[in-house]
């Protein structure tokens, strides 16, 4: 003892050395050396917990990682956490600070080393309940033994120095004897020594050390669903430790044998559980035959040891089904088969989970059974009286059979007693006493009460089978509908809510899945988790298990959370609130579920992205075409106004000072002219490529307004008096045209901009169409030319941005009918282009709404 | 030298340039302000009889300047800006500006502009209107209430001829269409721009030679109506 005291030694030599250290929780029990050493160290403040009436103090685990010490004091490691902490186990709250790059210095008593647990209990009959995994300690960089020998550890719990006084009575008589105490100090020894030769050996093996002790052997253990496997499993973790050697835990399912009972199957996972947490690796062998499936799994990996429990059953079934020592002796071959003792089977280890209770007893079944074999006496005793019916036994067996398949196997055994005896009572002579006269009815006693007996068993076995497959036929079901309809949906949101619905439906409880999409969307909407639950949806993302209710960590939730995984992602979450722990088979299933629909949402994500990335790469492009093709207008005209405009300065300098006459004024006026035209080119470029950026925007960029189609023709023509020039446009826009909803400065643009082409590409002076009808809710509008009209084929793609077609002698930007298309298609109308005695180009738009009346 | 006095509220230097060369050959001198605070200074001290107006001002948005000025000046404001959306037109002018002019702009237009401006304060500060207005072919008798183009006679209804004589009494101007709808239709109306637009059209039919292809009153499109005046 005196393990805290020498934590605190340690830890105030830290302090000296101006390590950051920080008291999180230490135990004084009252003592006052003790309590001297943690004056003037930074103590952490605990967190309480109310517990039946209670204040119950705890690490505060996010406390300390929120202060981040760079090493803490946690004592008494094997401390199980007041009910509603994050951890059911001190050693996890450890475990996850170390996790978060904190030393910790912790204490611990050998007792309470998983391994060593049953050792301990064969020592004291004292049975700790307190675990911590091996795993744990082998975590440990450092291992100090606090050492005391027995007769001076008895003196000082005499002086009170170990526990407090009134306590101390008791501990004493109960545990501490010295037979214990010898016994414990020895094991505690050995385990430090075991560790320090695991650090030798790493030593050995990180410096290339030849490994002279390097192990060929490997251990298999067989781990069954009955309780001494535990014990078992913990003996090999001790064997395998001594002899430095991999093992192995092994259960066999046989084929065709029936599944095994909840119970059992708990109590299985469990076995394997431990074994994992105890380093070993787990596998699951199918097989005809135990010893066949053991032995060849030990063949083919080189398995040195198989290990396995006493046999605790009668000889007798050794003799029926053949012994499985037996078998595995005699195939053993080269390998070793160790048996160890198997018998303490009442000892339920603490990790076990609880046997399922039995069902409560229920009384209607008996009454039921009993009702019918008063049924079935009053049916033999009508026969017999009206047709002599010889053997109304027969009919007693019905009301085993019915009892067996309805009724359960107690009602059914008990009918079959009732039967016997009713049987007895009433039909076999001397009627009315339960006496026998003829020696050959206790045969038919038997028999009767025999084939109810196997009848019941037979009829149970079927039952819970047929619940089984029932059971795994409805999670089938469930998945095979969960992926369909995953299946079926696009887009996240409909595959959360998807998977969501089906959980909701699969486990018969509230679900909500909580995406991972950085501002955590709760799908169904509104179904978000309450601040209490944030910290489990938390720690399940982060640790990657299934978190909650019912499990090992936060077990007190009201909410259970299966992280959605894919690979080395968490993609959300799915929390269910049930009422109860689920049961231990709808917790592999909830794996299966959240694997699903993980992937479904991977898909969906994935098929996001791409779509994302293709619409990145189609802007890539269009900016890099959209910047060659801008630099290149934008530097023409830049070039010849610099050109221009530096002429005439150079010329004009060089006039002034050579004293002679400057450039001949046609040849000026030229120059001037030419600027200007470029300035002007210039102009229309930059207003195409701010309409351009504008028209991305769609609908939206949209100023919608009623407006009479004349005006917008009208002002896009006055716009362009100068260039029209003498050239005639034939409008035809009939009086009774209704009133438009468009952007009219958009449209406006849009007309300038067909007629700038049309002017463009047909010869000076040819005349121009516009017409305008109604036809079917639909505004239409045609320009026509009597120019040379699209080259053929060319149709569509004369309204690609940057198209230009091949015109001698016109410079374009290729974007004015682009620009044209893009008006024409925010409005949701659209544009095209064909040939009829010169080029066509007809608008189309559908009218909506109602225009609005106007006063006169 | 004696020729109108002109502020000019501008900050870069090549367009100040450019402005300084071609106003002051055509007989204006000028005031040069390059901040919002500049100007109003100089608009308080030396009552100039027109403002040139940027709007990107370093100091205050030239919006916001003409907004102010406009509560103790009538002097007529033209505002020249890069901005050249219809909304930003819109609201320099609905904001007190009389003109708006988009850069890059010649320099002949911005010298109409000026004129007309300057016309307009000459003309109320005489305090007398001509009785008859003559522009194109329409001419206008503001006393009989008589339109006639090209000689001949035209019948309009009262609205129609509220408008005709809104935009013939602002001619070479921008109009709103939110200016247009107060005067004629009343406050009430100023979000009703379609009956501008149907009135117009119908106007047009009446007054225009081809109502798709108008000479006297052009649209300003997104902003209203100017009248054109030569």
């Amino acid at each position: 003892m005196g393990k805290t005291y020498r934590m605190l030694q340690v830890a105030r030599e830290l302090v000296e050395h101006e390590v950051d250290v920080a008291v999180g929780l230490v135990e004084t029990h009252g003592r006052y050396e003790t309590a001297a050493l943690l004056l003037g160290m930074p103590l952490l403040p605990r967190r309480k917990f109310a517990y039946r009436g209670s204040v119950l103090e705890e690490l505060d685990v996010d406390g300390v990682l929120a202060r981040k010490p760079r090493v803490v004091l946690v004592d008494e490691l094997a401390h199980t956490n007041a009910p509603g902490s994050r951890h059911q186990k001190r050693w996890q709250d450890v475990v996850e600070l170390l996790d978060a790059g904190i030393d910790v210095y912790t204490t611990l008593n050998v007792q309470h080393l998983e391994s060593l647990n049953d050792v301990v209990a064969q020592i004291t009959g004292v049975r700790v309940r307190e675990t911590v995994p091996d795993a744990i300690l082998e975590r440990a960089d450092e291992l100090e033994l606090v050492d005391l020998a027995p007769e001076e550890l008895l003196v000082r719990l005499k002086e009170g120095k170990v526990y407090i006084a009134a306590q101390a009575e008791r501990a004493a008589t109960h545990f501490f004897r010295r037979g214990n105490l010898l016994a414990l100090r020895e094991l505690a020894l050995r385990q430090v020594a075991e560790h320090v030769d695991d650090d030798v050996l790493e030593y050995r093996e990180a410096h290339g050390v030849d490994a002279t002790w390097a192990t060929s052997e490997r251990i298999v253990v067989c781990v069954g669903p009955a309780p001494a496997s535990a014990r078992l499993v913990r003996a090999v973790r001790r064997m395998a430790t001594r002899l430095r050697s991999p093992w192995v835990a092994a259960y066999v399912e046989v084929s065709g044998r029936a599944p095994l009972a909840e119970a059992d199957r708990v109590r299985l996972e469990a076995h394997l559980a431990l074994a994992e947490s105890l380093g070993a690796s787990i596998v699951r062998l199918d097989g005809l035959g135990v010893g066949d499936a053991v032995l060849g799994y030990a063949r083919k990996h080189n398995v040195t040891r198989i290990v396995l429990g006493k046999p605790t059953h009668a000889r007798i079934w050794d003799r029926l089904r053949g012994s499985l020592l037996d078998e595995l002796v005699r195939g053993s071959g080269n390998i070793d088969v160790h048996v160890i003792s198997g018998d303490d089977e009442k000892v339920v280890t603490h990790d076990a989970p609880r046997d399922a209770p039995g069902a409560p007893f229920e009384l209607r079944p008996y009454v039921l059974a009993t009702a019918l074999v008063a049924l079935m006496t009053a049916v033999g005793w009508g026969l017999r009286e009206a047709f002599h019916v010889p053997d109304v036994e027969m009919l007693y067996l019905v009301a085993v059979m019915f009892a067996a398949l309805r009724l359960g196997r107690g009602p059914s055994i008990f009918v079959a007693g009732l039967s016997v005896a009713t049987y007895d009572f009433f039909f076999v002579p001397p009627y009315y006493t339960l006496a026998v006269r003829d020696g050959r009815y206790l045969l038919t006693f038997t028999m009767m009460f025999g084939l109810g007996f196997v009848m019941s068993a037979l009829a149970t076995r079927v039952q819970r089978q047929e619940r089984a497959a029932r059971g795994r036929e409805e999670r089938t079901r469930a998945l095979y509908a969960l992926s369909r309809e995953l299946g079926d949906s696009q887009a996240e949101p409909e595959v959360a809510e998807a998977a969501a619905r089906q959980a909701a439906d699969a486990f018969g409880v509230p679900a909500v899945i909580v995406a991972d999409d950085g501002d955590e969307t709760a799908w169904p909407p509104g179904g978000g988790l309450l601040d209490a639950e944030q910290a489990v949806c938390k720690w399940a993302k982060e640790h990657r298990t299934i978190t909650g209710l019912g499990t090992a960590t936060l077990p007190g939730a009201k909410v259970l959370c299966a992280p959605l995984v894919v690979g080395d992602q968490v993609l959300g979450v799915l929390a269910l609130r049930p009422e109860a722990a689920l049961p231990h088979e709808q917790r592999a299933f909830l794996e299966t579920f959240a694997r699903q629909i993980a992937f479904a949402l991977e898909r969906v994500r994935l098929t996001e992205q791409a779509r994302l990335a293709a619409i990145k790469a189609k802007t890539e492009e269009l900016r890099s075409s959209l910047l060659s093709s801008v630099s290149h207008d934008l530097r023409t005209p830049l070039g010849v106004l610099t050109g221009t405009a530096s002429t005439l300065r150079d010329e004009a300098r060089a006039a002034g000072a050579a004293e002679r006459a400057a450039l001949a004024p046609h040849v000026q006026r030229e120059l001037l002219d030419t600027m200007v035209e470029e300035a002007e080119r210039l102009e229309r470029l930059v207003k195409n490529l701010l309409d351009m950026t504008r028209l991305e925007g769609g609908e939206l960029a949209l100023k919608r307004e009623w407006v009479p189609l004349v005006e917008v023709v009208g002002s896009a023509l006055s716009h362009l008096e100068h260039l029209l020039g003498t050239r005639a446009v034939y409008t035809h826009l009939p009086d009774d045209l209704p009133l438009v909803s468009v952007d009219p400065v958009l449209l406006e643009q849009l007309f300038i901009n067909l007629l700038e082409n049309a002017i463009k590409y047909t010869p000076e002076g040819s005349p121009f169409t516009l017409r305008a009808r109604v036809e079917s809710a639909t505004l239409v509008v045609e320009l026509a030319d009597q120019g040379p009209g699209v080259v053929v084929g060319d149709e569509e793609r004369i309204f690609e941005r940057f198209y230009r077609g091949a015109h001698p002698g016109k410079s374009s930007a290729g974007l004015g009918l682009a620009i044209c298309r893009a008006i024409a298609e925010a409005h949701g109308g659209t544009l095209t282009a064909r040939n009829d005695g010169g080029a066509v180009f007809e608008f189309r738009l559908p009218l909506q709404g109602t225009p609005p009346t106007v006063e006169a | 030298m004696n020729g109108p006095l002109i502020l000019i509220v501008e900050d870069e230097p090549q367009m100040l340039r450019f402005i300084r060369a071609s106003l002051g050959s055509h007989g204006y001198r000028l005031l040069e302000a390059g901040t919002a605070q500049e100007a109003t200074q100089l608009a308080t001290t030396h009552a100039p009889e027109l403002i040139l107006m940027d709007l990107g001002l370093p100091d205050m948005d030239g919006l916001e300047l003409t907004k102010q000025m406009r509560e103790w000046t009538r002097t007529p404001i033209i505002v020249i800006s890069a901005r050249g959306r219809e909304d930003d037109k819109v609201l320099a002018l609905d904001a007190g500006a009389d003109d708006y002019l988009t850069k890059p702009f010649g320099i002949n237009e911005l010298l109409a502009r000026i004129r007309v401006a300057l016309r307009h304060v000459r003309e109320a500060a005489s305090n007398v209107s001509e009785p008859v207005l003559t522009i194109r072919d329409l001419t206008l008798d503001l006393v009989k209430r008589q339109v006639l183009i090209a000689g001949k006679e035209v019948h309009l209804t009262p609205t129609e001829y509220k408008l005709l004589a809104l935009l013939a009494q602002h001619r070479g101007k921008v109009l709103t269409h939110r200016q247009i709808l107060k005067d004629v239709w009343g406050p009430a109306y100023a979000n009703q721009s379609h009956y501008v637009r149907v009135h117009m059209a119908e106007l047009r039919k009446k007054v225009e030679a081809d109502p798709a292809r108008p000479k006297l009153v052009v649209t300003e499109p997104g902003v209203g109506y100017r009248m054109r005046e030569d």
